[in-house]
């Protein structure tokens, strides 16, 4: 009898992606696996996934994982270490760097997938301890306009409204920002309200995406003209009388100033439309749904945010909500969509160079307040360097020695191929992250230290409308992977302050976290969640998603801000803001006419180290691409489903062409999500300009001037192997996950004979097959082991490269058939195909399968009726004897 | 009345051409068959087989007595023809006896060459030919005995594959640098020559033999570099040449075989030939297709219908060694072709397809031979193949699926 399988609970967690924060429950199978579902019970989902939480079953395993603490050798290679010998050298690494060259020639480099706990322990270290403010984060390449904008305005960094509003809006307008795709859940959630309540959606975005489809009215604005565009709004609604007049003079000041600029930018309905490049009746229809719809959302994402202009942008949004009044109640406010799952936690510990903890800033009392918390022997004294500038000063050999935690700065920083030779300047680096090789760790990272994943990891998440929930972990830590908090405070124990860092537990990190953002709070500050900070740890084991403020004294009630003003400034009131007049950072020119637009596509996340793992997502887009308009398409002479070569001034990209009506003229568009890990030539970052705004410090990710010109590869192919191959140099190429290896997608101008050379030699000791037309330029080997596929390569000429679906099923499969096995090279499936066995008559190519077929159905009871059927024997006769045999087993039987 | 027809030779040409002429106009001719071999016309294919121990003497019968009698053919098998009188249209028989015929079918087959090396007399030094020869191999071929082939072609592998399933110590000498040169190409060859190796056959190539040793009896086979290789029987199968004795008694034109036309007629009316014995459109032929073809169109000439042979696309359709083999056409590849290749050693398969011009020229395949009809139905055809080149090679109901979708697209 068997015993009855072991069913472990499932646990309630929140999905380590995007910003809206969904809950997850996670049913660990005991194998270091887990069933993912999304949570009922989760305020931010309802239990909703979309395709990349639901899929986080496939990212958990251990092939890619950083298990060991590693020191990079003399020779360039890694090599395990302990993590007594690793904390102290990272540890004598900065205090070195420090005594020699002071605070400021060290740096930490953060990221919004850290835990809070994670993010305050490494905030802490950095400014009350080192005594540097140059701790930033990938949130700044994500949001920091936001920030920027929310606190010019708010004199806080507050997101006002919470995701009830957008069920209860009768107007969504969602500018720059593919929510379809990046926020799946969140934007279903828009779409429900739509269908439901009949409410309206405007998307605003150069590009026609996913989210457009949707769209009620779509307005297709001029790169970097949503300014423009919300300051005709401005005036509008200022010329319609339909402004809250006793709100702006009650809570805001600047409205004059505020509307004069609008004026100078935007002053009637045809100057707006002329300058965001798009139709008057299009731009009327909107201003006049804005004027008429109180209850109102405007959402806004990284289109808005990731601009030289970005904060303004922010602000002339927020602008138009203030003097309606519309803000903090229900239905209505601007909303910022962030990008990543602890951007918001990121914000509240000040993982920011510009902020210090909980929602304070580097002012002298702020500085000595949060010094008298921390009994930090050494605060910094002033803001520290934001991600561009921090990597500038790496360039330029100021910062001497980095940390990066649990992010790919290589791949995702402006002009990344310069920050990738930056970092190999460093003389100390240290990564902390789950993965074995990323581009960033390729740099040249010295020391490597194993942090803990999703699955493992134990704190709390912000989402995008300010509700902490519990990460919780549901697999055991493998290897010697640690929590980056633990990492961190054993860091600081070595640096000597082991006092100010004896955590045993997150939950020890987090109530010193809660107690911070109520230590001399007294609603001066909107972060407070001072009613958590004597959480057992059992309570907070058990705490469920809960939304800030939560302060200590207050009736828990509408957790939105602003509605009755209340702003976080000196005065209490809001600032409404004289945006400076839009224009892209930079022209473009014959030498670059295009505008490179960046983004993401639904199936991926950030640099794709974790989705990535999952097969199922690699599916959706398996091909790094750029899409071009199909008259833009014609005019550079790029081919839909050819190659493209993209320059900027700071680097170049082959991807694939991809023609688009969606696409704007004059606009190129490109997904984030390769590198040197996943394709060959496809790191967007090394395109992107530094320009950066002047107040968020936000790099423009989505204007870069760009060229493109076709390139020609005469073939085409894939490869399929089970380890991790690589393919010979001047291959393009695009790594894709399988569920049992690897898949490349590739073009090259290697011919056939030199590819089935590489063939042999790559699979190695396996049995091997080829198949080769080389006047057609194909070439097609495969490998065997026991019987099962092992390796497969398939080069074909460009125009008609050869598709790998049939020949992925069958690699994925656990053995082939002889049929299966004699039709692999033909790339095409046997399904459905009589497979006639070993043949018996040569003469007429009669296989056993067939005669057994014909004796079986009475066609045929001996060897002459045979002959009639089906010819067999009837030729040179050799085959019988055969026949014979066959015959009196067909009767035994 | 029925007009006297006289085949000379029982093979299987004569047992092909009976068949196709009886059923196309039985009674038309009186039929009367002469064979040298005291029996019943039987299938040379399987000889090997026979020595192999794989099938009896009896399963390789082609017909039974009963079949020859139904269609009113006389059976002179035993029987020597000596000559033939043109004018008088007789045939001589070594009896003394003679027979009339209104028509002559010479289907006197081919006879093993004997080289011109000392030593070819010696006892133990034999050929491949008939049931006779195999009876003889046979009985030499004791449990462990050493024996040398001598020629890597069809027969001579045959022979060497009878022989070491009959238990012998078997060594091939070839003078080639590979084995069945004019039927496979080089790779093929090579995995030919793995397959009998991998049979306990020893292959030596590039080997010209100088001499049989031996006093009393065959005891080595000298080879030109000097090396000797033991034997107690050797098997001598480096090719045929046409039997035309009884040809040249009629005097009819001979060159390296009865030249025929393309009515299959020799020079001489009412005498026709077919088989290995002829030379059609300067070509001689060693393979049974060939001679099927040729008894079918001189069926039809005789039945009256109008009928021409215009000479066979080389084909070797066959099974050496255990392992299926064809090839067909230009197989080589002449400078002007392209060749599409698929090999997958593992499983013992080798494809090769020749194309000229958009279309099937040759093809040698080696291990599956299943589509080697169609392919040669398309060599035949000599139409386009390329709406289908991509999937060719990969046979018939793949190619053929992928036409069905273009065309239901």
């Amino acid at each position: 009898m068997n015993a009855p399988a072991h069913h472990l609970p499932a646990v309630r967690t929140a999905c380590p992606y995007c910003g809206v924060g969904c809950g997850v429950l996670a049913k660990p199978d005991g194998r270091g696996g887990a069933a993912i579902a999304g949570d009922p019970e989760h305020p931010a989902n309802f239990g909703r996934l979309c395709s990349k939480g639901s899929a986080l079953g496939e990212t958990l395993g251990l092939d890619s994982r950083l298990l060991h603490p590693m020191l990079r050798q003399i020779d360039g290679r890694l090599a395990r270490t302990s993590w007594e010998r690793a904390i102290g050298l990272v540890a004598d690494g900065f205090a070195r760097t420090i005594r020699e060259h002071g605070p400021d020639a060290v740096a930490f480099y953060l990221s919004g997938q850290l835990l809070t706990e994670d993010y305050y322990v490494a905030n802490k270290l950095m400014n009350g301890f080192l005594g540097s403010a140059n701790v930033d984060t990938n949130s700044r390449l994500c949001m920091a306009s936001s920030v920027a904008g929310q606190r010019r305005a708010f004199g806080s960094d507050t997101v006002p409204g919470v995701y009830a509003d957008l069920d209860r809006a009768d107007l969504i307008v969602l500018v720059g920002s593919n929510a379809a795709w990046c926020h799946p859940v969140l934007y279903q959630r828009m779409v429900a309200n739509q269908r439901a309540r009949g409410a309206k959606l405007v998307v605003i975005d150069p590009r026609r995406t996913a989210t457009a489809e949707d769209a009620d009215l779509f307005l297709a604005v001029a790169p970097g003209m949503d300014t423009a565009l919300f300051c005709g709004l401005l005036v509008h609604l200022a010329d319609k009388l339909a402004l809250d007049y006793e709100y702006i003079e009650a809570h805001t000041s600047g409205f004059s100033e505020a509307l004069i600029r609008a004026r100078e930018i935007a002053p009637d309905l045809a100057a707006t439309a002329k300058a965001a490049g798009l139709a008057e009746a299009d731009v009327g229809r909107f201003f006049e749904l804005f004027r008429t719809t109180p209850n109102v959302v405007t959402a806004f994402s990284q289109g808005v945010n990731q601009s030289a202009q970005g904060t303004d942008k922010v602000s002339a949004i927020i602008n138009c909500h203030l003097v309606t009044g519309r803000i903090g109640r229900p239905g209505m406010g601007p909303f910022s969509l962030t990008g990543q799952p602890n951007a918001m936690g990121g914000r509240e510990v000040g993982g920011l160079a510009n902020q210090l903890a909980a929602h304070m800033n580097f002012t002298p009392d702020e500085i000595d307040r949060v010094g008298r918390f921390w009994r930090a022997s050494n605060m910094a004294p002033r803001e520290g360097l934001k991600a561009v500038q921090m990597f500038e000063a790496i360039e330029r050999g100021e910062i001497k020695a980095l940390w990066v935690m649990a992010t790919n700065p290589a791949v995702s920083l402006p002009r990344a191929r310069a920050v990738r030779e930056a970092l190999g300047k460093l003389d100390l680096f240290v990564v902390s992250d789950n993965v074995l090789s990323n581009d960033t760790i390729n740099a040249g990272a010295q020391i490597l230290l194993p942090a803990a994943a999703w699955g493992e990891k134990d704190g709390t998440v912000t989402n995008s409308e300010r509700r902490i929930s519990r990460q919780r972990p549901f697999l055991t830590l493998p290897g010697e992977a640690r929590p980056d908090w633990w990492i961190v405070a054993q860091v600081a124990h070595r640096l000597g302050f082991g006092d100010q860092f004896g955590y045993v537990s997150a939950a020890d990190v987090f109530r010193e976290h809660a107690a911070l953002s109520a230590f001399e709070n007294d609603g001066t500050r909107d972060f407070d969640i001072g009613a958590l900070a004597q959480l057992t740890d059992a309570e907070f084991n058990a705490l469920a998603p809960v939304q800030w403020p939560a302060r200590t004294d207050a009736a828990r009630g509408d957790t939105r801000f602003f509605a009755q003003g209340g702003f976080f400034t000196a005065d209490r009131k809001a600032r409404l803001i004289a945006p400076a007049p839009p224009a892209p950072q930079a022209a473009l020119s014959a030498q670059y006419p295009f505008r490179l637009n960046s983004g993401r596509v639904r199936d991926q996340w950030h640099t794709m180290t974790r989705s990535g793992l999952s097969p199922r997502l690699a599916n959706h887009v398996p091909e790094p691409f750029v899409e071009v308009h199909p008259l833009d398409a014609a005019a550079a002479g790029l081919a839909d489903g050819g190659f493209a070569r993209l320059r900027t001034p700071y680097g170049a990209c082959v991807l694939k062409v991809v023609i688009s009506e969606g696409q704007r003229r004059g606009s190129l568009f490109v997904p984030i999500h390769w590198s040197d890990e996943t394709a060959s030539s496809a790191r967007i970052g090394e395109l992107v300009t530094p320009a950066n705004d002047p107040h968020s410090g936000q790099p423009e990710a989505k204007a870069t001037p760009a060229a493109a010109e076709p390139v020609a590869y005469r073939y085409r192919g894939f490869l399929l192997a089970r380890e991790h191959i690589a393919p010979p140099a001047g291959t393009w190429w695009s790594r894709v996950r399988l569920t049992s290896g690897t898949g490349l997608l590739m073009a090259t101008d290697e011919p056939p004979s030199a590819w089935r050379e590489c063939g042999h030699a790559m699979f190695g000791a396996a049995e091997i097959a080829d198949y080769m037309d080389e006047p057609r330029g194909i070439c097609r080997v495969a490998a065997f082991v026991d019987g099962r596929l092992s390796g497969c390569l398939f080069i074909g000429p460009a125009d008609a490269g050869p598709q790998w679906d049939t020949v992925k099923a069958l690699f994925e499969a656990e053995a082939l058939g002889d049929m299966q096995r004699r039709a692999v090279l033909s790339g095409k499936s046997t399904d459905g195909l009589a497979d006639p066995g070993p043949t018996v008559c040569a003469c007429f190519g009669v296989g056993i399968n067939v005669i057994r077929a014909a004796i079986a159905s009475g066609q045929a009871a001996n060897v002459d009726e045979i002959g009639t059927a089906l010819r067999a024997g009837t030729n040179c006769g050799s085959c019988l004897p055969e026949l014979k045999r066959i015959v009196s087993h067909g009767r035994i039987a | 009345m029925s007009e006297p027809l006289v085949i000379v030779g029982n093979g299987m040409a004569a047992m092909r051409l009976v068949e196709n002429l009886t059923h196309r106009a039985l009674g038309r001719y009186a039929i009367a068959v002469i064979g040298e071999e005291p029996r019943l016309p039987y299938n040379r294919v399987l000889l090997s087989s026979v020595l192999a121990q794989e099938v009896s003497r009896g399963e390789i019968e082609l017909r039974p007595a009963q079949w020859w009698s139904d269609r009113g053919v006389t059976l002179l098998y035993g029987r020597t023809a000596t000559a033939i009188d043109p004018a008088i249209r007789r045939v001589r028989l070594a009896n003394g006896a003679t027979l009339p015929f209104a028509k002559l079918v010479l289907a006197t087959g081919s006879r093993p060459i004997r080289l011109n090396v000392p030593g070819m007399e010696l006892p133990g030094v034999m050929t491949f030919r008939d049931l006779g020869d195999v009876a003889a191999i046979g009985a030499a071929a004791a449990n462990g005995a050493k024996a040398v082939v001598i020629g890597g072609g069809l027969l001579g592998l045959e022979a060497a594959y009878g022989l070491a399933k009959a238990g012998s110590q078997v060594s091939v000498v070839h003078l080639m640098n590979r084995l069945m040169e004019r039927q496979l190409d080089a790779r093929a060859s090579a995995m030919l020559k793995h397959v009998v190796e991998t049979r306990g056959i020893a292959v030596h190539l590039n080997a010209e033999t100088v001499g049989i040793l031996g006093s009393t009896c065959a005891r080595a086979v000298e080879l030109k570099d000097g090396r000797q290789i033991d034997a107690d029987l050797v098997v001598v199968a480096a090719g045929i040449r046409a039997n035309v004795d009884l040809a040249r008694t009629a005097d009819l034109d001979i060159d390296r075989g009865i030249v025929v036309d393309d009515h299959l007629q020799s020079s001489k009316p009412n005498i026709y030939a077919i088989g290995e014995c002829i030379e059609h459109r300067g070509q001689c032929y060693g393979l049974v297709e060939p001679a099927y073809e040729q008894a079918r169109a001189l069926a039809a000439h005789l039945a009256g219908d109008s009928a021409s042979y215009t000479g066979s696309v080389l084909a070797t359709n066959l099974k050496v060694s255990g392992v299926n083999v064809f090839s067909a056409g230009d197989f080589l590849g002449a400078a002007d072709t392209e060749q599409l290749v698929l090999s997958d050693p593992g499983l013992g398969t080798y494809k090769k397809l020749v194309i000229k011009g958009g279309r099937l020229v040759g093809a040698v395949l080696f291990g599956d031979t299943a589509d080697g009809l169609w392919y040669l139905d398309l060599i035949r055809a000599g139409d386009s193949i390329e709406a289908i080149r991509e999937d060719l090679v990969f046979g018939r109901a793949l190619a053929e699926r992928s036409v069905i979708k273009v065309l239901a697209a």
